[in-house]
């Protein structure tokens, strides 16, 4: 869910190693991201909406990704993908880290990648002192 | 009473002017600086800017001594991850969220807010019940319980008129709380009460029951 920059290149890299992908995005625009010869489904629809998720597979899928830009909209399609259609893999990308330690104590799999990104900074410099 | 609102929209804004009124402490939190400093300027200092998901602006709230959190902004995954976040990070004993999409009640219910309130819906049903023959208004949902308190006019054709509360059949785990006659105190329906055409029947049933006890109150 969300054909967002990591979003897209995600579902690239997922599609290339033969997984069946299906990306969903509520801009049609946002799916130019996706490489011409993207061998998965791009979607125009809401992950927060159910009709949307049906027609996107969720019924049949093993993981579920919610990489938008908006925190909410990750947790809440998330929480949807977890709790209504019991998706036994869902990851969720969150920006704030109290949000995410919180969802994580929630039971969903949260990636921050502000935290990260500033751990791989920080490490980055570390290693250049020593 | 700590009351916490997210949101200083036209709904925000007018909960936190009759709250106020009824003496309770409230603080309202909205994006917008413009609505913050209209609220403020009007009702004394009760409103901050900020995001109502955020950590640090629930925690410079004093979130940890609230005792409701009202989410009431436009959006539902907002109003349920601000609900989520007070709920467990901030441990408020009580959540109340707005539901702009009714189709969202069921994962709302799920995930543990406390009470929804479908403002779409409400005004739908009040609608409804102006119009002739009223179906069964829903006035409250009582999520724990998973009971809901209803509000069931008796029709003047009804069949059901003249006989006592006691002798209908109604179906189980159905509670009527309340009478109301045009005119009349509101009253408790006792042995000898009877029905009587337009009486407005607050009774407490479970959702699945709701048309049973509608046939059983208004058929014989």
């Amino acid at each position: 869910m969300g054909c967002s920059r990591v979003g897209a290149r995600l579902a690239e890299m997922l599609a290339r190693e033969g997984h069946q992908v299906a990306i969903l995005d509520i801009n049609a625009s946002s799916f130019r991201r996706l490489p011409q010869d993207f061998t998965g489904t791009a979607l125009l629809g809401s992950g927060l909406d159910e009709a949307s998720l049906n027609k996107a597979g969720i019924k049949t899928a093993d993981v579920f990704i919610a990489a938008t830009q908006g925190d909410n909209r990750n947790i809440m399609a998330s929480q949807i993908a977890r709790h209504i259609f019991s998706v036994e893999k869902v990851v969720c990308r969150i920006y704030d880290p109290l949000r995410r330690d919180l969802y994580g104590e929630l039971g969903l799999e949260t990636i921050s990648s502000t935290t990260i990104v500033a751990q791989m900074i920080k490490d980055g410099l570390e290693q250049q002192e020593s | 009473m700590y009351i916490i609102i997210i949101g200083g929209g036209r709904l925000g804004y007018n909960l936190a002017k009759s709250l106020i009124l009824e003496s309770y402490e409230v603080l309202v939190i909205e994006k917008d600086v413009e609505v913050v400093e209209h609220i403020n300027a009007e009702m004394g200092s009760i409103a901050i800017a900020g995001d109502g998901c955020e950590g640090k602006i629930l925690e410079s709230a004093g979130a940890r001594r609230a005792d409701i959190f009202i989410a009431l902004t436009g959006e539902d995954e907002d109003n349920l991850v601000a609900c989520q976040i007070a709920k467990h990070y901030f441990k408020i004993p009580r959540t109340i969220a707005r539901l702009l999409d009714e189709r969202n009640e069921r994962l709302f219910r799920k995930l543990g807010i406390d009470v929804t309130i479908n403002s779409t819906g409400i005004i739908l049903e009040y609608i409804k019940h102006e119009l002739p023959s009223p179906p069964v208004m829903h006035l409250l949902n009582l999520r724990e319980a998973e009971y809901e308190i209803v509000d069931i006019t008796i029709p003047s054709a009804a069949s059901t008129i003249g006989m006592a509360f006691k002798d209908l059949k109604l179906p189980e785990g159905a509670i009527l709380a309340l009478i109301l006659r045009s005119g009349k105190k509101p009253l408790v329906p006792g042995d000898s009460t009877m029905v009587e055409a337009l009486d407005q029947v607050i009774a407490v049933i479970s959702p699945e029951n709701e048309t049973l006890l509608r046939q059983a109150l208004t058929e014989k």
